[in-house]
């Protein structure tokens, strides 16, 4: 069942960089991390890669395997034909560290600048009563292991570095609206939603979704309803109409 | 894509699938689409075969419409003189423009932006719907609504083809079948549409509280994961209908009457 | 290139947690919450940390699916499971501080699955009398580490708001390691004065001045070949506090899982979580015999089913009838399953078969343990609902661990050196029942942030801080660059798959003196060959480099492991020998202390093991503490226990 496959790995850093090929016995079952590691161990010891679990549970090991961003610990050699070229390249979205990891520092940036959940005043904890229908849904978002596959893959962020500023990306907009969903939460955060993390950038093409390795619909669960629901707060007349309305009367009242 | 500080690999894409192959069968079948549609909204002819109204014409509320067509009135009076469908063309026009699937077909296959995942978009400029004119799409909840209102009548025009073509009751042909598919499948691609199921619960922070509401919200939700499905297959449906009611009108053949 | 002293950077905090797992990251919050600047320190990314792994939940006795669960029970099933080698004193305070702990968790924004009364949730895990696990799906542990992390960023958050700051007062220093504690004072009273480490990015040394540390930094299974744990589990915190001159306690004491994925190859020991067979899956042999039934042992024979049918009117009421065998603790589940491969009746590729595709609609089971379906269906092409699993034992959690103060996580030996999370030791005895690892990360985690805060005080209070001598420094570097200016010397990653053989092989889950030994003489070969490992390639992210500077600590843990499981002649909980098979009460007052000899080796005594308080053993009927507990320790039982 082993065989021989064929490896073009790019290996660099910021100042220069090409692909490198490696011919390296691969066995039943394997997956492309495995054959990282075997090139690390036989031929290449200072090849860098990043990965903690090898169980596609902690989203460290991202990488483009043929120009697919993936998680490399996921992806099974057997998808691929044994005479097929297989490329690793590092994601293309964040600036290069050394081979095959970059530096995803702008992520945690931006997971700052959302406002953290922000409980009723005076509820103790022990006390907190939610249905299983009104978790689910910030549940689904919370199956994110931070691999930042879709921060990679948004074209607004992956062909437009000017945008990182004005731009969160899927991941974030997608925090915003697990906490938007939080049945408990009491913070408004749509309008930072659309003026500071940039929903309006996003035109809804969905590769975020299509590279999810935890499977969440991002665009359809959470971009669409978060779009949705600024639009309640900005662009609905009607609505605003009765939020001026129901002001009054609890000014009267 | 090549900015500074990042990997140094020249390909727009390292992708060896056929990515490309999605976006041209979009365009080429949305290109095909808009030209048909364009030269039936234009043509002013052909669009009444009794009973049968075509989807691209209904309402018919020009008084030049052809006699029998307009079942719902003819408020627009005599001046107007071009093709009575340009009248109303603009909601569903506008309803499947601002729609989130189309959207994103569109912006990837004609605007290549981005033309596949981890494919590089030719643009040097991005601003996505942040400004006009694309921030009008989030106009898409009151098309929606207007999209409502056409159904309603689409599905008046299935029931009024429960005649024959002298206007008795109680009859039905091809052309009723034809007409009746169309509408169900534009009601199944309204009701599944992303509005909506904002609307009907989405917008809630407590599903508990309202369970009429989260059972409408689950069902809108489960349609809406076909939400692309219904939005070609509806397409289809009324490019289908008026076609049929064109060569009804135009004599190529005739109806086939069931009973 | 090799900065000068003054080149390298500096940081001065008050509490440093090397470590971001659950028990790091609870530390450092309470740290920072008690006004202490906090610096953060791991190897990997910032919530990345192996805690991410658990699956099964987090044990606390918060009553919410059967009201009769209460602290007490928790502590009589968490002292049960340890074979009362726990400390008794960490297993109290565990038990009684558990809830407080998740309902916090549920305060900074964790959403565990709901009962319909609205509260969390609670699964059953083996061991556990009561459904006790606060669970998300099975994705338990990253809901932990997620809102840990942001509830430091949340902390960040009031620090950039009121001092401008986000790093202020707490700080992440992720991709960054530990290789060396610095110490200050005179060779018999020597404190924590700082630490010392290397930015895997760009390979440059970096200090940390800081009168405390708290270790956090997990377990140790990388040493084994089978494993479930993540890269980061090399025991690096062992290996730091012994060279600190820590001491490390109980160290034989190793949980092999009994499910791990035994295939294909390339995923063998990744965790089949235990809640497939708490939501119902049960383990056949290859004659389709559920054989844990011929496994149950003497002291379990009053709690569990002994027919199946009894066992599967358990899953809808568990009030009057037993639980199935298969719920038994860890231990034992993994024995018989060894057991059962080494009788010839194991499946095709060395393990037993798990199967939940016959008990539980499809629908079911995806619902219940979506991971689980996807882990089998994308890592080895097996769909579970339609398919039994083939498992089999797995290295997955170390008991022992660095002896600590139950109530602050201080060492005994080091002032200003805390632990806790994995890295301690005490908390589980034996063997750790599922779920309990989890609430020990956040009830201890907490504690040794405290104690750390308040070490810190009083330090202050005094008026000097311990200070980093510069010599220290120059020696830590120098240690740490020896296998970048080796030529041709050994491969770090054959030296590692060496070592990962022997310990799979001779100290694996069933031991005996003649392998521990031969263990003992291949770990001395592998630690010679260790000092001539040679590393190429630069300093920026070289992977080969991190191998070589990780294998010391693991050389220093298996070797302790080895040691300490020679000295223990008897068979319990985690330790199994077949020359010594008998559980005996005599060992039970025995604790094992690892410690740095002069030579580099481990050496070893034995220490009392700290008695449990009579309020505590009332807590069980005389009859179950017969099995346990000496003669003469019965003979002092209060009266209550006496009938
Ligand atoms: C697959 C699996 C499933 C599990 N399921 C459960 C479960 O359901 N319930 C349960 O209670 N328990 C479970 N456990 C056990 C539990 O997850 C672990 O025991 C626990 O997560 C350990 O947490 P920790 O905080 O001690 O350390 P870890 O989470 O292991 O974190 C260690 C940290 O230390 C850092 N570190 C290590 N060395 C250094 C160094 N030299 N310098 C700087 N930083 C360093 C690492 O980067 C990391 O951040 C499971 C374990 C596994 C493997
Ligand atoms: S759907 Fe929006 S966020 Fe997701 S990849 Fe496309 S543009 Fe980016
Ligand atoms: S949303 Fe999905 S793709 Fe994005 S970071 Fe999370 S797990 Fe990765
Ligand atoms: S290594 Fe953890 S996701 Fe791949
Ligand atoms: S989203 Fe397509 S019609 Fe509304």
């Amino acid at each position: 069942m082993t065989y021989d496959a064929t490896f073009r790995v790019w290996r660099g850093d910021d100042e220069e960089g090409e692909f490198a090929d490696y011919t390296v016995p691969v066995n039943e079952g394997e997956v492309v991390l495995d054959i990282i590691h075997r090139i690390q161990a036989t031929q290449q010891p200072d090849l860098a890669v990043r990965w903690n679990c090898k169980a596609g549970k902690c989203g460290s090991c991202s990488a483009e395997v043929n120009g697919k961003p993936r998680l490399l610990c996921m992806t099974r050699m057997s998808t691929f034909l044994d005479t097929e070229t297989i490329t690793v390249t590092p994601l293309r979205t964040f600036p290069i560290i050394k081979d095959l990891v970059t530096d995803v520092s702008f992520n945690y940036e931006k997971a700052r600048k959302v406002p953290s959940f922000t409980p009723p005043p005076g509820l103790e904890p022990g006390d907190y009563r939610m249905q299983q229908i009104d978790v689910e849904r910030s549940q689904e978002f919370r199956k994110c292991i931070e691999c930042f596959l879709c921060q990679n893959t948004c074209h607004v962020l992956r062909d437009h570095e000017e945008n990182k500023p004005k731009f969160s990306g899927p991941r974030f907009l997608m925090r915003i609206a697990e906490l938007d969903m939080h049945p408990l939460d009491t913070l408004d955060r749509k309008k930072a939603a659309q003026d500071e993390h940039g929903l309006g950038y996003c035109n809804i093409t969905k590769c975020c979704t299509e590279v999810c390795p935890e499977h969440i619909k991002i665009t359809d669960n959470a971009l669409i309803p978060l779009k949705e629901r600024v639009i309640d707060e900005k662009y609905d007349p009607l609505l605003a109409l009765g939020r001026v309305f129901r002001k009054d009367k609890a000014k009267k009242g | 894509m090549l900015s500074p500080g990042r990997a140094r690999i020249p390909q727009k894409t390292l992708r060896s699938d056929r990515w490309w192959l999605l976006p041209t069968v979009t365009v080429i079948v949305l290109l095909s689409f808009v030209v048909y549609a364009t030269w039936r909204a234009f043509e002013g002819a052909y669009y009444y075969a009794s009973p049968y109204l075509s989807p691209l014409y209904s309402p018919c509320l020009a008084t030049s419409c052809v006699p029998g067509s307009t079942d719902l009135g003819t408020p627009i009076g005599s001046w107007y003189v071009l093709s009575p469908a340009l009248l109303i063309l603009v909601f569903p026009l506008g309803f499947r423009m601002t729609c989130y699937y189309y959207r994103k077909a569109y912006y990837r296959s004609f605007w290549g932006s981005p033309p596949g995942c981890a494919v590089a978009e030719p643009h040097k400029k991005y601003t996505g719907e942040t400004r006009f004119p694309l921030i009008l799409q989030n106009s898409h909840r009151w098309f929606f609504i207007a999209g409502l209102i056409f159904n309603c009548i689409l599905t008046f025009d299935v029931i009024i083809a429960f005649r024959n073509p002298e206007g008795q009751w109680g009859h039905m042909g091809l052309g009723t079948l034809v007409l009746l598919i169309s509408a169900t499948l534009l009601w199944f691609y309204s009701l599944s549409c992303h509005a909506c199921k904002h609307i009907v619960g989405g917008r809630l922070k407590h599903f508990s509280r309202h369970p009429v509401r989260y059972r409408l919200w689950t069902l809108v939700s489960r349609l809406n994961s076909s939400h692309s499905m219904f939005a070609w297959l509806s397409l289809f449906g009324v490019a289908f209908a008026d076609f049929y009611v064109r060569c009804l009108a135009a004599d190529w053949f005739t109806d086939i009457r069931f009973f | 290139m090799t900065e000068t002293q003054q080149d390298i950077e500096r940081h001065q905090y008050d509490v440093v947690v090397i470590g971001a797992g659950g028990a790091g990251l609870r530390a450092a919050i309470e740290a920072r919450s008690q006004g202490k600047r906090t610096a953060i320190i791991c190897k990997s990314l910032f919530g990345k940390a192996h805690t991410v792994m658990a699956e099964g939940g987090m044990a606390a006795a918060m009553g919410n699916v059967n009201s009769h669960d209460n602290w007490q029970v928790h502590f009589r099933d968490t002292m049960r499971g340890g074979k009362f080698m726990n400390n008794w004193r960490m297993a109290e305070l565990h038990a009684q501080e558990s809830p407080a702990r998740a309902w916090e968790l549920e305060s900074w924004g964790a959403l565990f699955d709901r009962t319909p009364d609205g509260k969390i949730s609670q699964r059953n895990f083996g061991g556990h009398e009561y459904p006790r696990l606060a669970h998300v799906g099975d994705r338990t542990g990253l809901e932990m580490i997620r809102t840990l992390q942001q509830e430091v960023v949340a902390l960040q958050q009031a620090d950039a708001r009121d001092l401008g700051d986000y790093e202020a007062m707490i700080k992440v220093f992720p991709e960054c390691t530990i290789t060396q504690l610095l110490l200050d004072g005179p060779e018999d009273d020597r404190r924590i004065a700082g630490a010392f480490g290397y930015w895997r990015e760009s390979g440059s040394f970096v200090l940390f001045e800081a009168p405390a540390v708290v270790i956090s930094t997990g377990g140790i299974g990388k040493s084994f070949k089978v494993t479930s744990n993540s890269w980061e589990g090399t025991g690096d915190g062992l290996g730091l506090a012994l060279r600190a001159g820590a001491t490390l306690l109980n160290m034989e004491f190793v949980q092999f899982h009994p499910t791990g994925m035994v295939w294909p190859l390339s995923v063998k020991g990744i965790l089949v979580t235990e809640s497939v067979r708490g939501d119902g899956g049960v383990l056949k042999n290859s004659e389709g015999r559920r054989f844990m039934f011929d496994y149950i042992p003497d002291v379990f024979k009053a709690q569990y089913a002994t027919t199946e049918e009894e066992g599967d009117r358990w899953y809808t009421d568990p009030e009057n009838n037993r639980r199935p065998p298969e719920l038994l603790p860890r231990d034992e589940v993994a024995r018989a399953i060894n057991s059962e491969v080494k009788a010839g009746r194991g499946s095709p590729h060395g393990g037993v078969f798990l199967d939940v595709a016959s008990r539980l609609s499809a629908e079911v089971i995806r619902k219940k343990l979506p991971s689980m379906y996807h882990q089998f269906m994308e890592l080895a092409g097996v769909d579970i609902t339609k398919e039994a699993m083939e498992v089999g034992p797995t290295c997955h959690y170390v008991m022992g661990g660095i002896e600590v103060d139950p109530d602050n996580g201080a060492t005994p030996a080091v002032p200003g050196l805390f632990s806790a999370g994995e890295a301690a030791g005490g908390m589980h005895g034996s063997n750790r029942l599922g779920g309990n690892s989890l609430s020990d990360l956040v009830v201890f985690g907490r504690r040794a942030g405290l104690g750390a805060a308040h070490y810190v005080t009083e330090l202050d209070a005094e008026g000097s801080r311990p200070r980093v001598a510069e010599a220290d420094i120059a020696r830590a570097q120098q240690a740490d660059l020896v296998p970048l200016e080796t030529d041709a010397g050994e491969n770090p990653y054959e030296l590692h798959q060496d070592l990962q053989q022997t310990m799979n092989d001779l100290v694996g889950i069933i031991r005996n003196a003649d392998e521990l030994r031969r263990a003992l003489e291949r770990i001395a070969e592998l630690k010679q060959r260790a000092k001539r490992i040679s590393v190429t390639g630069g300093r920026r992210y070289n992977p080969g480099w991190h191998v070589a500077l990780d294998l010391k600590n693991m050389l220093l843990v298996s070797e302790s492991i080895a040691r300490a499981a020679l000295e223990r002649q008897e068979s319990r909980g985690g330790h199994t020998r077949d020359d010594f098979p008998k559980m005996d009460p005599k060992w039970r007052r025995v604790n094992l202390i690892c410690s740095l000899a002069a030579d580099g080796g481990i050496s070893i005594r034995r220490q009392p093991l700290p008695q449990i308080p009579d309020r505590l053993l009332a807590l069980f009927d005389r009859v179950e503490l017969t099995k346990y507990l000496t003669a003469e320790e019965l003979s002092h039982l209060p009266e209550e226990n006496q009938q």
